[in-house]
């Protein structure tokens, strides 16, 4: 692996990686895995795990955009002498990504990486 | 009486030997015990797995499901990152609940160092691979001219909310969980001290909540490991494809 890295690009290897697992999955599946080939169920559900996983988010993502906001709006202010002005403006900016966070995590818009598949 | 139970006391970190903290110590022990369990349980290399190897297998599973589940096959570039974060994460959670040890991830600077290194993979590898076309995760799609600004603001602000909420979401789970089990099963010494026989038998209401909680501390702790990873996974998924 390291010597196959190193002299390809990093587009390459990620190729190589790819190919080499699409290798691993065709001869596992050849090999008939006593699985019965639903392919790794995790120990939890998922489905379980994924609302738990939601609802932890859900009440820290606000919290953490207004905090980014005015964090960044104070710093702004610190350092072009402005003092309450950009405050106020990240502040209000900070809220609105914080509710776009949690917008997100709902499910209700999409994620910027995300075209048409359903978010997570 | 009351001074003697501190819930903030098991949170300090004190020197153990020379440079080396008890914080320290408890990362050297979870990172011994991850490598533990994933050597010992891939030596056998039997074709029907024994306990630990099969434990070991089905970690390896669990990540590689939710990367291929968020980001996909080629997500899979990410898989020892994820899953060196998952492990050890986990690790820190679960030995803190054992008595008396420490917990790592309760103090902000150890989760938000793991997060600023999530953050920052998927910033370099963002740029490393997509270029400038990297910062087309900030312009969603269809959006008018003349509000591009304000919503590129909100999409930078949410980008870098995404270090905070990761690394306070693990911190203070861990912090408020711990005070609140030290908090109860210091109710029991409290009662019995206070109130003799009497308080004794009323102790029991604590510790029977005190066992209720630590239930739920072992709940918590898998389940904050797992969204850290998953997180991660879907941050990391942004840095695959950004834009479109």
């Amino acid at each position: 692996m390291a010597r196959e890295s190193s002299d390809g690009g990093p587009e390459r290897s990620d190729d190589d990686l790819s190919g080499r697992l699409d290798r691993l999955d065709k001869a596992l599946s050849r090999h008939g895995t006593e699985k019965g080939g639903q392919g790794g169920t995790p120990p939890i559900s998922t489905r379980d795990a994924q609302g738990f996983a939601r609802a932890f988010r859900l009440s820290s993502e606000l919290i953490a955009g207004v905090v980014v906001g005015g964090g960044l709006g104070w710093a702004l202010d610190r350092w072009l002498g402005t003092t309450p002005l950009a405050m106020i403006v990240f502040l209000l900016l900070g809220f609105a990504a914080g509710v776009l966070n949690v917008m997100r995590v709902a499910g209700l818009a999409r994620h910027p990486g995300q075209d048409d598949r359903p978010p997570l | 009486m009351a001074g003697a139970i501190d819930p903030i006391h098991q949170f300090a970190i004190t020197p153990v030997l020379g440079p080396v903290t008890n914080s320290a110590v408890f990362m050297i022990l979870a990172v011994a015990g991850v490598s533990a369990l994933l050597l010992i349980g891939s030596r056998e290399r039997a074709l029907v797995p024994g306990r630990l190897q099969s434990l070991a297998e089905l970690s390896y599973e669990f990540v590689r499901g939710m990367i291929h589940q968020t980001a996909g096959k080629h997500g899979m570039v990410f898989f020892p990152l994820v899953f060196s974060l998952f492990m050890f994460v986990l690790f820190c959670n679960l030995l803190g609940l054992i008595p008396g040890s420490f917990t790592v991830t309760s103090h902000i600077i150890v989760t938000f160092a793991l997060a600023l290194l999530v953050i920052l993979t998927v910033i370099g590898y963002g740029f490393a691979k997509h270029g400038l076309g990297f910062l087309k995760l900030f312009v969603p799609h269809g959006v008018p001219g003349y509000i591009l600004p304000l919503v590129v603001a909100i999409e930078v602000i949410s980008f870098l909310s995404r270090p905070i909420s990761l690394s306070v979401r693990l911190f203070a789970n861990m912090l408020a969980g711990h005070i609140t089990l030290k908090v109860f099963a210091g109710f029991v010494t409290m009662l019995s001290a206070a109130l003799g026989g009497v308080g004794l038998v009323l102790g029991i209401l604590p510790l029977l909540l005190t066992i209720g909680i630590t239930a739920l501390e072992f709940l918590v702790a898998f389940l904050q490991a797992y969204v850290f990873a998953l997180l991660t996974c879907m941050y990391l998924n942004d840095a695959l494809h950004p834009g479109h």
